[in-house]
């Protein structure tokens, strides 16, 4: 392997990780929230897919425009299943219950798309799809770039939001100790409800670059999920940063592994890394304390 | 009168027993129903060939009831769904034939599906016919109840290899590349086309394989890309894995001169609207069939097709055409065999007989593989899927070389 290639996958390993940041970080954040894990995560991101390839393909709206809309309808499914579902668990077993309660709802989200949408593969399509940047003789893609500027905008977004905001402290506060949280009025709640419907929100924007840079069908949320999951368990349940780091550094990993040696071994390096981690630090890179704390 | 009477009679009896005897009755089956089972991948990986399958088992079995059903059984088919897992392919089949006692079952999709199933059907002594488990795993057990009614799919690139390496000198590729994914469709599909391209003096600059189960596809493009060799031979499962390879090649400038992919460019419009129009355009993919066909019955399975589903000729997947040949072959064997044996319908198989079927000639050898039909290659022009290879075959247009540039 030469240096260039080297290069080559270390940029491309960062670039990925910033889409795959954008499919995490919602897991990430409902997790903190409400200790919920959500195994639906993965169909939701081919949801917010095909929400923005329907605006692209039926009504002409460009992709990251159609964001204006597709955010908003996420948030309020989000919300959504916050009141349906997710609130209805008991605080005991709300994790491991919550696994197999999101797993239903990705069923449902899987069954209802492919009545919809059939299950012939699509694609977003766009000028910047295709489209590259040469710089210091590699070529960027477009949408990887955007992808990963949005990334890190919307990660930046939400730590401030989390811990610069009253909002964010009573997400914090109600993370800690709901009852204390009620005593001194915060709506636990509501505070939960908005959370989830954040997080399920920013999915919006990870499904509209995962479909504009991977074929997809009602059933590619299952191929997404394991990865989404060692993500966020590597970068620390429950942190925003966390999960930003640990995409970055198990795409770059996967993909130098796959160009220096082969892409037989790129998974296992994925999850190995996260058995490595898991044993010396197991809160993960930013762990839950971290994550909760000012 | 009376003997004029009686002379119309034996006409007509006897034109019925001619047209019963070639499977060609036009009244309606009126015995009790025959149940045929089979396990497709309706959700999961496979859910898109699947679901095609699904659609050819069923227009097949439309057919075949409005000509009297098998032997004047109505037929009812009992399609259950395995998730696109091997695991559950095998609950399936055990399900249909040890649970639902149905009288016959036909294959799933995939190499990977057919080989556990397969066995379970050799268990219990059922004739196993199949459309689309065509690798060699398919036929390495030393089962006799598997006949595959496709173009077997270890030289599915022989005729495109052939061809690349009988180019003029000036026209001829100098290096190629051979990433493969691992599935047992695929992966014995490339090692016969490189012997044959490297024969010919056509250096490998890249060979890998990677897992099935991969969803970033980048680093092993952008490699590919650097290294820019003149032909990429490409073993792909779907369309995801082809849509990946050609937008990475485009964001990476790099457009190789012959460009083949296994699957994926065969699944009609949805290749196209993964890859964006004017992409596809070069193309070249291996089948046994395409919507296109000259074939009397092909045209009117399309013709039935599109009337149900919509589309156009070149947007029916092939996986159609295999599922409705399966459908066809076993109509033959149990016509031929007078019955719903299992072990007269398997040696009737086995017996050397040619029969037909949407996608062409079928007749197994001893190990179920069909020998009668061999593989077009096809290559995406002007964005309509022909048949280009091997040269000179009925209805085949001349390969483009090089290939046109992306989105032209």
């Amino acid at each position: 392997m030469s240096l260039t290639e080297l290069l080559q996958a270390i940029i491309d390993g960062v670039l990925t990780g910033g889409v795959y940041a954008l499919m995490a970080a919602g897991l990430s954040l409902i997790f903190g929230v409400m200790d919920i894990v959500n195994i639906a995560q993965g169909a939701m991101v081919i949801l917010a897919g095909y929400l923005s390839y329907s605006l692209s393909v039926h009504l002409g709206i460009d992709l990251f425009l159609g964001l204006l809309i597709t955010i908003p309808a996420m948030f309020a499914l989000g919300v959504l299943m916050e009141w349906g579902f997710m609130r209805r668990l008991r605080e005991g077993d709300r994790t491991s219950m919550s696994i197999l309660v999101t797993y239903a709802v990705a069923i449902v989200i899987e069954g209802v798309l492919s009545m919809i949408f059939g299950v012939d593969y699509v694609q977003l399509q766009a000028s910047y799809v295709d489209s590259s940047v040469h710089i210091f003789g590699f070529y960027l893609a477009d949408i990887y770039l955007l992808g990963f500027g949005m990334a890190v905008a919307l990660m930046v977004g939400l730590y401030a939001m989390l811990y610069r905001t009253k909002f964010g402290r009573g997400v914090r506060a109600s993370l800690q100790n709901r009852t204390a949280a009620d005593l001194i009025g915060i709506n636990v709640n509501r505070t939960r409800m908005i959370s989830v419907g954040i997080g399920v929100a920013v999915t919006a924007a990870g499904g509209m670059v995962f479909g504009a840079t991977n074929a997809f069908n009602p059933n590619s949320g299952y191929d997404l999920i394991s990865r989404l999951l060692a993500i966020v368990i590597l970068g620390g349940m429950g942190s925003i940063g966390g999960a930003m780091a640990a995409a970055v550094l198990l795409l770059v990993l996967s993909d130098v592994v796959a160009v220096a040696w082969s892409p037989l071994w790129a998974p296992l390096v994925f999850f190995a890394a996260i058995v490595i981690v898991l044993s010396i630090r197991p809160t993960g890179l930013f762990g839950r304390t971290a994550a909760r704390a000012q | 009168m009376r003997m004029r009477r009686l002379g119309t009679a034996c006409v007509v009896l006897l034109a019925a027993s001619a047209m019963a005897a070639f499977g060609v009755s036009s009244g309606s089956a009126t015995g009790s129903p025959v149940t045929i089972g089979a396990s497709l991948s309706l959700s999961g990986d496979f859910s898109a060939d699947g679901q095609a399958f699904q659609r050819g088992y069923e227009l097949w079995a439309t057919d075949q009831n409005k000509k009297g059903g098998l032997l004047g059984h109505p037929i009812k088919l009992d399609i259950i769904s395995d998730a696109s897992q091997p695991a559950q392919v095998i609950t399936n089949y055990n399900k249909l034939i040890g649970s639902d006692h149905d009288a016959f079952v036909l294959g799933p999709f995939s190499t990977l599906l057919t080989v556990p199933a397969s066995k379970v059907a050799s268990r219990y002594g059922y004739a196993f016919v199949e459309g689309a488990g065509g690798a060699p795993a398919a036929f390495g057990n030393g089962l006799k109840n598997v006949f595959d009614v496709s173009v077997p799919v270890a030289l599915n690139l022989t005729a495109f290899a052939k061809w690349v390496a009988a180019l003029p000198p000036s026209q001829r590729p100098k290096t190629a590349a051979y990433p493969t994914s691992n599935d047992p469709f695929t992966e014995p599909q490339l090692p016969p086309a490189q012997k044959i391209l490297q024969a010919a003096g056509i250096k490998t600059v890249y060979s890998t394989v990677f897992p099935s189960e991969v969803t970033d596809f980048t680093p092993i493009a952008t490699q590919i890309a650097a290294k820019k060799p003149d032909v990429v031979v490409l073993g792909s499962v779907d369309v995801p894995t082809v849509s990946a390879f050609i937008h990475t090649f485009v964001q990476q400038h790099y457009n190789p001169k012959i460009f083949i992919a296994t699957a994926g460019p065969d699944q009609g419009a949805a290749f196209v609207k993964a890859v964006g129009t004017g992409n596809e355009n070069g193309i070249f993919v291996p089948n046994g069939w395409y919507g296109g066909s000259p074939k009397a019955d092909s045209m009117q399975m399309v013709k039935e097709y599109i009337a149900k589903y919509g589309g156009t000729p070149s947007e029916v997947n092939a996986d159609v055409a295999e599922a409705y040949s399966v459908g066809q072959v076993l109509t033959q064997a149990v016509q031929a065999t007078h019955g719903f044996n299992q072990a007269k319908i398997i040696a009737y198989l086995h017996s050397n007989v040619t029969l037909n079927s949407v996608q062409g000639s079928v007749k197994f050898d001893s190990k179920g593989e069909n020998t009668a039909l061999q593989a077009t290659t096809f290559q995406w022009q002007s964005g309509a899927l022909v048949p280009t290879l091997p040269k000179g075959s009925a209805g085949t247009k001349p390969p483009i070389v090089p290939k046109p540039a992306w989105g032209s």
